[in-house]
């Protein structure tokens, strides 16, 4: 029967219990709305749609990530609930006072034999439409006079939701995340045995499990590695019952994965491709390293006198770029707030003149000020790598905040010169043996 | 036999859900009795007597303030003449969010749209004095008691100019028409968010729901919402579901649940939803009530939202979670980056953990940023775009002791995780 399918899918017997009255006798009334929520890719909205699906109950399902209005959500529950027909009635840009005086038109031509279910995905986006929607969507049972309940799916607690003068409050249900034994006994692979397919999705999880719980991450993983996996059984490399072959082979694999695909920082066709032509175990170039961007050479200059001015008090850049500077004491050089601070509060914003006054002391060859040097310093704001901090107006004094990292400096200087390093290493040494 | 049963339990489901979830109207609503006969005689007066009256019914959220209406609308509605006579308008100010759409629907609900017509108004005064005086009787000598009803009365008092309020009130006010301005809010401070001309035009009268239920009075109210009518088909079950109800009540264990909803919530809405979660394990296999299903049911009801959450986070996550829960320690609850929340993480892993792994800085920046999508961390100047994202200061929502329970109910967590959260300095 579609209950006793439907039991199986849940989880544990409180959410069993809760739905399990909603399907129980939709002839009579329903709490007015229901706020379900849980991670993501715990089962909610399969759970609830199959549910009214199965048990052929009337209900509208909406996703609000769709409804850009409010008028699109009304919309689509009246022609899922009464009809195309229904929807038409509605004005153009209605409000929720149009939606409400529509649905009593209509239902007083229709009334409800069964509890009406409107189903809301995703609906932490509600707080961000007119702020009459979610109280009145709380309350429409009551404000339509009829059998009709509103469910809410989100992955936000609904202590998030809560209008400030209140409102009326849903009954509240969890759905509890899936525990590493359940994940394990979810899914098979029609080729092989199931004792194999449960072995790699415990390789698997051995690598993401303590980073990641998202099954649907965790599915896209599988399937994207489950190839290589069965590679060494293809050839016959190993047997099935040689667990410790098979992992060996597939271990660094996952490891590789972490870094680029779960990341998003390769494609999973860009990976799919890379598992083919295994000979070239080259690295895979992922999106962050496509962002090193080929910059002109004195911008890259300019780009790392922006950093050591964003990371380095002013009162250091005597000590630092100056030739002859003599001696400065030792204990005024670093005050013990700034070790820490600095790379941990941010980049601080610093004048033009001073980002010059580096900039040319790190350039190695005469520069002469000319405009394309300050074009340049422009063209770095536009590419984000610097931001521009303070008003428009300020025209004689702009200020600038280095916005890269170190990792990207430290690219940056392997392209240039050599010794140019030495000033980084020279600053860094010192603050990062912190 | 069995039919029979279902039968049965099917009529026990339909009456208390009709009760819990479409908030029937008692018979005589519930130690409100003063206020009940306030506002009877209030609006009896303008059905009656033709005179016009504004009264503020004012109280917490749940307390009974649209049932206590009603069932004064239903008693008053009994007289004949009344029943002819009164007119009635909702509003609502989750609704009506606009005085031009308050306008049309007061014209819909008295039934007026072909008497206005496409007919222009130069002002909404005119526009309401036309509807009123549309309502006058053959002979022109008085009009039809109109009862205005708003309901989420302080949303009126946004719109621009309280236009809508000023007019009604000041209708109210004049001896134009009788009309009865009965405004209903959960804000104890709604005059002040009237303007003075407002102000002036209401009568000041409010009827305050404040509740002073003692627990005795909790506890019949708890027996009579589940008790089931004298007119149930079989009697000789409801006198056994009473009685087991009543059985109930005498429970200690029953009495120390039914104590805690007391002391946090004493509204009828809240008792409602606590009955309702009961009901649910009421089925044709279990068709009494026990202890063990409210105790299931409190259960339920109190749960904690945030740490439900924290019960699925991976590893990482919650490592990040103790990082924070020590930056906000030393540092006193001063917002924090990600760049102090790593830094945290790399001195546990380095000095004491040998289960979790070095993992890499975007591994953990996407953690980090799952954690900022459940809004457990929150940006601190709601999210300006200008700085870096590992820069940008964030607060934790949660709080110490919040975190430690969730460590103690988190599934297979490594000792040397809970022993880093137990420790003073990180």
């Amino acid at each position: 029967s579609p209950k006793k399918r439907v039991t199986v899918m849940l989880n544990t017997v409180h959410t069993q219990c809760c739905l399990s009255s909603l399907l129980h006798q939709p002839e009579q009334y329903c709490y007015p709305s229901i706020f379900i929520y849980g991670h993501r890719a715990t089962g909610k909205s399969h759970v609830i749609l199959t549910l009214l699906k199965e048990l052929e109950l009337p209900h509208a399902a909406v996703s609000c990530v769709e409804c850009v209005s409010a008028g699109l959500l009304f919309e689509q529950t009246l022609l899922a609930l009464f009809g195309a027909d229904s929807a038409a009635l509605l004005p153009r840009l209605p409000s929720l006072s149009d939606f409400v005086r529509v649905y009593r038109q209509v239902c007083a031509q229709q009334p409800a034999k069964q509890t009406r279910y409107i189903v809301l995905e995703r609906a932490e986006l509600l707080r961000d439409m007119e702020a009459n929607l979610l109280p009145g969507l709380l309350r429409l049972q009551e404000l339509v006079d009829d059998n009709v309940a509103v469910i809410l799916l989100s992955e936000i607690v609904w202590d998030k939701f809560r209008p400030n003068t209140g409102c009326f409050e849903p009954l509240l249900l969890h759905f509890p995340d899936y525990t590493k034994g359940k994940i394990l006994s979810l899914d098979s692979n029609p080729s092989y045995t199931p004792e194999l397919y449960s072995s790699y999705i415990n390789i698997l999880l051995g690598v993401f499990y303590s980073v990641c719980r998202d099954l649907r991450e965790l599915r896209h993983l599988a399937a994207l590695n489950f190839s290589k996996f069965c590679e060494p059984l293809e050839k016959g490399e190993a047997k099935e019952g040689n667990t410790h072959k098979l992992w060996r082979n597939i271990e660094p694999h996952l490891k590789r994965a972490m870094q680029t695909v779960y990341l998003r920082e390769v494609s999973s066709v860009q990976w799919g491709q890379q598992q083919m032509d295994e000979k070239e175990a080259t690295a895979l170039r992922g999106l962050s390293a496509l962002a090193h961007v080929e910059l002109p050479y004195y911008s890259k200059f300019l780009l790392i006198a922006a950093y050591l001015a964003s990371y380095n008090p002013a009162r250091t850049d005597r000590r630092f770029f100056v030739k002859h500077h003599g001696k400065m004491k030792k204990t005024s050089f670093l005050k013990k707030h700034e070790k820490t601070s600095n790379h941990l509060l941010g980049p601080k914003p610093f004048p033009l003149d001073r980002l010059l006054a580096i900039f040319y002391s790190v350039v190695d060859s005469r520069v002469a000020p000319t405009a394309s040097v300050f074009s340049q310093i422009s063209s770095l704001v536009t590419l984000q790598l610097l931001t521009q901090v303070g008003h428009d107006d300020q025209l004689d004094t702009p200020k600038y905040k280095c916005a890269v990292s170190l990792d990207f400096i430290l690219a940056i200087s392997r392209c240039v010169c050599v010794c140019e390093t030495k000033y980084l290493f020279l600053t860094f040494g010192l603050w990062l043996l912190t | 036999l069995s039919s029979s049963k279902w039968k049965r339990d099917t009529i026990v489901q339909r009456i208390l859900r009709e009760r819990f979830c479409h908030q029937r109207l008692p018979d005589r609503p519930v130690g409100l009795e003063s206020q009940y006969k306030h506002l009877l005689e209030l609006l009896r007066r303008t059905a009656v007597h033709g005179e016009s009256n504004s009264v503020l019914i004012v109280g917490p959220r749940g307390a009974g303030k649209t049932m206590l209406l009603r069932c004064a609308l239903r008693e008053l509605l009994e007289l004949q003449e009344v029943k002819q006579n009164v007119l009635q308008v909702h509003l609502s100010g989750l609704l009506q969010t606009d005085d031009r759409i308050a306008l049309k629907e007061i014209t819909r609900q008295l039934h007026l749209e072909n008497v206005v017509g496409d007919k222009v108004f130069g002002s909404f005064a005119e526009n309401l004095v036309f509807l009123l005086e549309a309502l006058k009787r053959g002979d022109k000598s008085s009009s039809r008691p109109v009862f205005f009803i708003l309901e989420e009365f302080d949303l009126f008092a946004h719109h621009k100019n309280q236009t809508l309020l000023y007019n009604l009130l000041d209708v109210s006010q004049s001896a134009q028409a009788p009309v009865a301005v009965v405004g209903l809010t959960c804000r104890l401070d709604v005059l002040e968010l009237l303007e003075k001309r407002v102000k002036s035009r209401f009568s000041h009268r409010q009827i305050h729901l404040l509740s002073c239920m003692s627990f005795c009075q909790y506890l019949d109210a708890f027996r009579s919402e589940l008790a089931l009518p004298d007119d149930f088909p079989d009697s000789k079950f409801s006198q056994e579901w009473n009685l087991n109800v009543s059985e109930l009540c005498e429970e200690k264990s029953v009495q120390e649940i039914l104590q805690k909803h007391f002391n946090s919530c004493k509204d009828f809405r809240s008792l409602h939803l606590l009955l309702l979660l009961a009901l649910t394990r009421v089925s044709v296999s279990n068709p009494t009530l026990r202890a063990v299903d409210i105790l299931e049911a409190s259960r339920m009801s109190s749960a904690d939202s945030k740490a439900n959450i924290l019960h699925g986070l991976s590893v990482l996550e919650l490592c990040l979670i103790i990082a924070m829960k020590h930056l906000n320690d030393i540092y006193e609850g001063e917002p924090f980056n990600f760049q102090m929340v790593h830094n945290e993480f790399k001195k546990f892993i380095q000095r004491k953990s040998h289960s979790i792994h070095n993992f890499e800085k975007p591994v953990v920046i996407k953690a980090f940023e799952h954690l900022l999508q459940l809004e457990l961390i929150r940006p601190v100047d709601g999210g300006v775009c200008k700085v870096q994202r590992e820069y940008q200061l964030m607060r934790l929502m949660l709080d110490h002791t919040q975190v430690m329970e969730a460590l103690q109910r988190y599934p297979q967590c490594p000792t040397d995780v809970k022993q880093w959260a137990i420790s003073a300095f990180g």
